[in-house]
């Protein structure tokens, strides 16, 4: 594929860039997931990651947050480049981003007060009433305030994604990472998932970078689409710019 | 890989190399606040409480056996009187430890490979790193500190219920009184015995926190691996538990 669409790498007018990926490179095995990925992602957006299932989506944001170190290229988020954190560095940005994993991934030997509890108290000095109401108010934000007191095991699946999105938001980060957040949810559960991102989008003007399969979510959510297809970014746009695209790959996705 | 070595070699290589390096960055953090005192209290009566009965069991049985099958033998010439002390003497210097040791090894260790081999697998370790929160202060630290604590304790436990074990067996097949049987017990029982093998079970116990938390902080993806998890550090933490045991009988015996 040589007519590849550009990636605009100079910030538009007005626009920060909070996120920067440059000639990013990580091979797992022998198996090169990320060949030279570069993108600029601005404050306040909210960017959404289209890419086949074992594209090397999850990679990239594991790239983002240090969880993963790549094997050459610069991830700079708010101006420092991550791979070159140490431990301490890197949790003190970590602080600024909110991860939602695929899996939701709560502490299943937790209940879903002490699931908002784990990053808060050991984050910040507050006393047992300032907790109790910090955690209310983020269950309250997602809708779940009478479920403070249910183990993770007892949760539907879109309750799940719900409560780690509040124990995330709880840290009030001003980058939220969303890695397939309506995967495996019916579609009226899925629409609910994808409206609560746009709401908290609004509400703590975070920047959001979404992994998704889900085309309605996507429709909702995204202000900007890009393509993950062999290991490089292979199209930018909008919805409905994407959505003509020449490429069949790329309207693959919309159909 | 292919190498001069036999693989199951360069497995145990890799695995002590990476236990030495648990073990360092644990003894790093351990002393380096905020603590997880709450967690380790937590692990530490879980951990007793999943075992009690368990180690209660085998412990009586143990002792009951052993003094059973010694009556007839030791009837044979005549000393049956000797038979508390040599209870005594065997299972607080080795039967105690290493059936016990054995015994959290397997249920102990595999609990905490599993445990947190799960919780690699389904990303709550991710999800705490990224949280910048320290999992391995909250997960590792306190379990391996909780074992190194408690199983000592389940070791002492053990052995004094495989004492009374011991005391059944030797009261119903040969009419021995509680207080004969208990002042020859203590009476045989010197520091020299007491003491190294109370040490060795702290290693024992920080042998087994160490291996199941490393296999299962370091599992795989994949649901699999939390059975290999699980299942390898039951292996591994048992080896550990008899070389251990061999090292601490070789010491005693050029210490005392
Ligand atoms: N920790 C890992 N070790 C080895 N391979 C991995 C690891 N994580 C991901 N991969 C591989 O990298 C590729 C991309 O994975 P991922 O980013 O999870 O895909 P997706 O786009 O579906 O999120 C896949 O082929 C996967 O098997
Ligand atoms: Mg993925």
């Amino acid at each position: 594929m040589n007519d590849i669409p550009k990636i605009e790498t100079k910030p538009p007018d007005g626009k920060e860039i909070i996120i920067e990926i440059s000639n990013l490179k990580k091979t797992l095995g022998d198996n090169e997931v990320l060949k030279d990925v570069n993108i600029s992602i601005y404050r306040g957006e909210s960017l959404i990651i289209l890419g086949k299932s074992g594209s090397g989506k999850s990679v990239t944001l594991k790239c983002i947050v240090g969880l993963m170190t790549p094997d050459s290229g610069k991830v700079n988020v708010l101006n420092i480049n991550v791979p070159e954190l140490d431990i301490d560095e890197l949790q003190e940005l970590r602080m600024k981003i909110g991860f939602i994993f695929q899996s939701g991934a709560l502490y299943d030997s937790m209940s879903v007060r002490e699931n908002l509890e784990f990053p808060l108290v050991r984050h910040e000095k507050l006393t047992d009433d300032e907790v109790e109401n910090r955690i209310k108010e983020a269950l309250t934000n997602v809708g779940l305030v009478e479920s403070i007191d249910k183990m993770p095991s007892e949760l539907s699946g879109g309750m799940r994604k719900r409560i780690g999105l509040a124990r995330t938001l709880i840290l009030k980060p001003e980058i939220m990472l969303y890695d397939e957040p309506t995967t495996g949810l019916d579609p009226a559960t899925s629409k609910e998932i994808s409206n609560l991102i746009i709401e908290m989008q609004k509400k703590f003007k975070v920047t959001s970078v979404i992994v998704t399969h889900d085309m309605k979510c996507a429709k909702m959510t995204a202000d900007r689409i890009v393509v993950l297809k062999d290991g490089v970014f292979a199209a930018e746009g909008t919805y409905d710019e994407l959505q003509k695209s020449d490429d069949e790959f790329v309207r693959g996705f919309f159909e | 890989m292919n190498s001069i070595l036999p693989k199951f070699l360069t497995d145990l290589l890799l695995i002590v190399y990476g236990l030495y390096r648990f073990s360092v960055r644990y003894f790093k953090e351990v002393f380096k606040p905020p603590y997880e005192f709450k967690e380790t209290f937590r692990q530490f009566f879980e951990i007793g409480n999943k075992s009690l009965g368990l180690v209660s069991l085998t412990g009586f049985i143990i002792g009951f056996v052993l003094a059973l099958q010694s009556i007839p033998m030791l009837t044979k010439f005549g000393a049956v009187s000797l038979i508390p002390t040599m209870i005594s003497i065997s299972i607080v210097r080795e039967i105690g430890p290493v059936i016990t040791g054995l015994i959290c090894a397997g249920k102990i260790g595999s609990g905490i490979g599993a445990e947190l081999g799960s919780m690699k697998v389904s990303e709550q370790i991710d999800a705490m790193e990224v949280s910048a929160t320290n999992p391995f202060k909250f997960l590792v630290v306190t379990r391996i500190t909780a074992t190194t604590l408690m199983i000592p304790l389940l070791i002492i436990y053990a052995d004094t219920i495989a004492l009374i074990g011991g005391f059944a067996a030797m009261n119903i097949f040969s009419g021995q009184s509680l207080q004969l049987y208990f002042s020859t017990v203590f009476s045989a029982l010197s520091f020299a015995d007491v003491i190294p093998a109370t040490i060795k079970t702290f290693f024992f116990g920080y042998a087994i926190g160490l291996v199941g938390s490393y296999q299962g902080y370091n599992a795989s993806r994949g649901t699999e691996s939390v059975g290999i998890a699980a299942n390898v550090s039951v292996v591994y933490s048992s080896i550990f538990v008899i070389l251990l045991d061999m090292v601490a009988v070789q010491l005693t015996m050029i210490l005392y």
